[in-house]
C-alpha cells in the first residue's frame, strides 16, 4: 500500500514538474521564435547594430590635430594637410571615376563617362571636361587641375573656400588693424571649416547627386534636394525620423570606389545578403530584406524572380520636388532684343531658357517599366545613328527570357538634341565659356568647337533628332503600405505593364478564342435553360386544368 | 465553394472587377487549397463507402432521360427513372456527374495547383497556356452550374429537389426499387 502511495506521489509530482516545466519553457520557445523570426532578413542584424546610433566613432579629433591648425592660402593647402596623415588618399580618390569621370566601355576607343563619349540629352556632354560649367561638381579646387578637394565630401560644413581665400588675396599686405582683425576672422573661420570633418552625409553627395544636369532634380527623378532631410512618406530608408541612411550605408566604399553605379554590371550578379559578406560591393535590396521579404503572402515572393521590388515600392517618382521630363535643344537660342530670356512655369520651375531650350517638368510621375539585367546600352558621340527613328542614347537591357532580368521601374528623359545629318552621329556642342554656345547662341559653331575637343569629325551639317534617356529609379522607397496595388498591372485596361508584351499576366491577358468559346457555353446554358423554363411554363408541364 | 472559387477566379481573370485583384488571389488560393482536402475525403468516402458504383455510367434509358427533358416534360409524362437508394441518379445524371467529378474538376484541380506552383515546377508549361488550361474547363463549369440549379426546378413542385441538392439526402417513395437495369450497371463492375 505505502509502495504504490509513494508510486502515486512520484507520479503526481513528476506531472507537477512536467507541468511546470512546460509552462516555464513555452515563452522561452516563442520568445526565441520572435528573434528568429526577425533574424529571417538575413542583414537585419548588423543593419539594426549599425542603424541603432551614429556608430561613427574615430579616435582622431581633427581639431586637435597641428597641421589644420596652420593658416590656410588655399585649397591644395589644405588638401596637403591632409594627404600628411592620409597618405594615400588622394592617389586613390584620383583613380576613381568620380575624378576621371571616364570608364570603359568594352568598345574600341570608346571611353564611357561624362569625359568620355558618352552623351546624354541634357547638357549633352562635358567635351572632355573642357566645358568649364560642368566643373563646378568636379572634386578638386581648381577644376582637374592640381588637388583633390577632400572637404567636399568629408567636410560637414557648407563653406565657400573659393570666396575666403579671394578675400584673403585681396586683403594681402594691408596692415590696417581693422583688416588685421577681418583677416584673422576668416582664417578662423577657414580653420573651424577644416578641422569640421565628417564621412560623407547626405548634403556632401547631394551637393552634386541632387542636382546633376543643372539643377535640382533635373535629371534623376529619385534624387535631389527633398531626399536632404525626407520624411518618411518619401524615402523610408534615408527618413530622418525612420532608419535615417546617409547615401554610404547602401553606397559602400573601397579604396575610394563607391559602388552602386548602375552602368554596366548586372545588380543580380550580387544578390549577397550583409550577413555573407558585409564588404559586399554593392548592396541591393536583397542585401538586408533577402530573397523571402514578404512574411505573410508568398505569392507576392513568387513575383522575386521577375519583378524588381522597386517596381511595387516606388509607386511614383518626385513626390516632392518635380523632375524634368522634356527638354527640347532645338527651341533654344531665341532672343529678345538681343538677349537671352527665360519663362517660368508651375512648380515655379523654367519652361523655357534661351540658352537650353523648352523643358517641361512633372511632379509625382508613374515610372514606365523595362526588362533590365542591371546593364544600359548606350548611344555615345561615335555610335552611328538612325534618324528615322527616337534614338535611346541609354536604354535599360534586359529580356523577359533572362533568369537575370527584372522588371523595373525607370524614368525616361525625351527631348530634342542635335545631331550630325551627314555623319549619322549625336554630336557635343561646346555650351559654356565665351566660344559656347550660351555666349555665341551659334548651334553650328558650338558643335564644331565641341566635337573638337573629343576628336569626333563634322561635317558641318545638323538638325535636331528626339532621344530618350533612362534612369533607373531606385531611391524614394515608399512605406509599404504605399505599395503598388496588385490591380495596377493585374487589369484589362491601362495596365502599369501594359508595354510588355510577350508575357501572361493573369488579369491583363486572356485569349480571345478561349473567352469566347466559355462565354459562348455559359450564354448557351442560360439561354437554353430559359427556353425550357418558359416551355415548360406555358405547356405547365402537360398538366390540364 | 466551387462559387466562390468561380467568382473570385473570374475576377483574377479580369472578367468583372468586384473585390479586388488581391482580395481575389487570396481567397482564390485559401478556398482552391482547402477544396483540394476536401476533395480528397470525397475520393476516400466514394471508395470506401462503394457509392462510387452510382457514377459508373450507363447508355441504357440515358435516351429516354434526354427525350424526357426534351419533350415529355412539357407533356406531364413521368420521369422514366425514379430514384432510389441504391441509384439515386439518373443516366443522364451518372453520365455529367463523372465528366464534372473525373475529368473537369481534377482538371482543374491540377492546372490549379501547377498555377499555384508555378514557380516551382520545371518551367516547360508556359504560364499562358496553364492560364488557359484553368479558365476553359471553368467556363464549363460555369455552364454546369447553370444547368444544374436549372433542373432543381424540374422536381414536382419547384423546389422540391433543392433540398436533396444541399443536404445531399431526399425523401424518396417508398415504392420504389432499384431496377434490374441499374443493378446490373452497379454490378457490373
Amino acid at each position: 500500500m505505502e509502495k504504490i502511495k509513494t508510486s502515486h506521489g512520484t507520479q503526481i509530482l513528476g506531472t507537477l514538474l512536467i507541468l511546470i516545466f512546460a509552462i516555464w519553457i513555452i515563452p522561452i520557445a516563442f520568445a526565441d521564435q520572435q528573434v528568429s523570426g526577425t533574424n529571417k532578413i538575413p542583414g537585419m542584424k548588423p543593419y539594426k547594430l549599425t542603424v541603432q546610433k551614429d556608430k561613427h566613432w574615430t579616435t582622431t579629433d581633427h581639431s586637435k590635430i597641428k597641421s589644420l591648425k596652420q593658416d590656410f592660402k588655399s585649397g591644395d593647402q589644405i588638401t596637403r594637410a591632409c594627404l600628411s596623415c592620409h597618405t594615400d588618399a588622394s592617389m586613390q580618390f584620383k583613380k576613381t571615376i568620380h575624378w576621371t569621370w571616364k570608364t570603359p566601355s568594352g568598345k574600341k576607343g570608346v571611353t564611357n563617362g561624362k569625359a568620355g563619349h558618352a552623351i546624354n540629352n541634357f547638357c549633352i556632354s562635358s567635351n572632355a571636361m573642357e566645358d568649364t560649367g560642368c566643373l563646378g561638381c568636379h572634386v578638386g579646387w581648381k577644376g582637374t587641375e592640381g588637388e583633390v578637394n577632400c572637404l567636399a565630401c568629408h567636410g560637414k560644413e557648407k563653406f565657400d573656400y573659393e570666396e575666403a581665400f579671394e578675400d584673403l588675396r585681396a586683403f594681402k599686405g594691408d596692415d590696417d588693424p581693422d583688416t588685421l582683425e577681418i583677416i584673422n576672422e576668416i582664417q578662423a573661420e577657414v580653420k573651424n571649416a577644416v578641422q569640421n570633418i565628417t564621412m560623407p552625409q547626405r548634403q556632401n553627395c547631394g551637393e552634386c547627386h541632387f542636382k546633376g544636369g543643372g539643377g535640382d532634380g533635373v535629371k534623376h527623378g529619385d534624387l535631389d534636394t527633398s531626399l536632404a532631410k525626407p520624411g518618411k512618406n518619401l524615402d523610408v530608408h534615408m527618413a530622418v525620423q525612420g532608419a535615417n541612411f546617409s547615401c554610404t550605408r547602401c553606397h559602400t566604399t573601397v579604396k575610394h570606389n563607391i559602388a552602386g553605379r548602375l552602368y554596366t554590371r548586372p545588380a543580380t550578379m550580387e544578390r549577397t545578403s550583409l550577413i555573407e559578406d558585409d564588404m559586399a560591393t554593392k548592396i541591393t535590396c536583397e542585401s538586408c530584406h533577402g530573397n523571402l521579404p514578404h512574411k505573410t503572402n508568398s505569392k507576392i515572393n513568387d513575383h522575386l524572380n521577375k519583378v524588381a521590388c522597386q517596381t511595387c515600392h516606388i509607386p511614383e517618382f518626385a513626390r516632392v520636388n518635380p523632375t524634368k521630363m522634356w527638354w527640347d535643344w532645338a527651341r533654344a537660342g531665341d532672343l529678345k532684343n538681343g538677349k537671352p530670356y527665360q519663362i517660368k512655369g508651375k512648380f515655379g520651375k523654367p519652361t523655357y531658357k534661351s540658352i537650353k531650350g523648352e523643358f517641361r517638368w512633372e511632379k509625382n510621375v508613374k515610372p514606365e517599366y523595362f526588362w533590365y539585367n542591371g546593364t544600359f546600352s548606350n548611344k555615345g558621340i561615335k555610335d552611328t545613328i538612325d534618324p528615322s527613328t527616337i534614338v535611346q542614347v541609354s536604354h535599360p537591357i534586359g529580356d523577359k527570357n533572362d533568369p537575370d532580368s527584372r522588371i523595373h521601374p525607370f524614368k525616361i528623359h525625351r527631348g530634342k538634341q542635335p545631331y550630325d545629318k551627314i555623319n549619322k552621329q549625336l554630336v557635343a556642342p561646346l555650351l559654356s565659356g565665351p566660344k559656347g554656345f550660351w555666349s555665341s547662341f551659334d548651334m553650328n559653331d558650338a558643335i564644331t568647337r565641341g566635337n573638337k575637343t573629343l576628336d569626333v569629325p563634322y561635317s558641318g551639317e545638323f538638325d535636331y533628332i528626339q532621344t530618350t534617356y533612362a534612369f533607373p529609379i531606385t531611391h524614394m522607397v515608399a512605406p509599404k503600405e504605399n505599395a503598388l496595388d496588385c490591380n495596377q498591372c493585374h487589369i484589362r485596361e491601362s495596365s502599369r505593364l501594359a508595354d510588355l508584351t510577350g508575357i501572361y499576366l493573369p488579369g491583363r491577358d486572356k485569349s480571345n478564342f478561349i473567352d469566347s468559346l466559355g462565354m459562348i457555353a455559359v450564354l448557351g446554358a442560360l439561354v437554353g435553360v430559359i427556353l425550357h423554363g418558359f416551355g415548360r411554363f406555358f405547356t405547365r408541364n402537360g398538366k390540364e386544368d | 465553394m466551387i462559387i466562390t472559387l468561380m467568382i473570385t477566379g473570374f475576377e483574377i481573370h479580369g472578367t468583372f472587377k468586384l473585390m479586388g485583384f488581391q482580395t481575389a488571389v487570396d481567397i482564390h488560393n485559401f478556398v482552391g487549397l482547402s477544396w483540394l482536402v476536401l476533395f480528397a475525403f470525397f475520393v476516400f468516402w466514394l471508395l470506401t463507402t462503394g457509392e462510387w458504383k452510382q457514377y459508373i455510367p450507363t447508355t441504357k434509358k440515358l435516351f429516354a432521360v434526354i427525350f424526357y427533358y426534351a419533350f415529355g416534360i412539357f407533356k406531364g409524362h413521368k420521369h422514366p427513372v425514379q430514384k432510389s437508394k441504391g441509384a439515386k441518379h439518373n443516366p443522364l445524371q451518372r453520365l455529367t456527374y463523372l465528366g464534372i467529378c473525373a475529368i473537369l474538376l481534377p482538371l482543374q484541380m491540377t492546372t490549379g495547383l501547377f498555377y499555384y506552383l508555378y514557380n516551382y515546377i520545371p518551367a516547360s508549361i508556359s504560364l499562358s497556356n496553364l492560364a488557359i488550361a484553368h479558365t476553359l474547363p471553368a467556363f464549363f463549369l460555369v455552364n454546369f452550374l447553370i444547368i444544374h440549379v436549372y433542373m432543381t426546378t424540374t422536381g414536382h413542385s419547384l423546389f422540391s429537389h433543392v433540398a436533396g441538392m444541399i443536404l445531399g439526402w431526399e425523401e424518396i417513395y417508398e415504392t420504389t426499387h432499384i431496377q434490374e437495369w441499374e443493378n446490373k450497371a452497379t454490378k457490373n463492375d
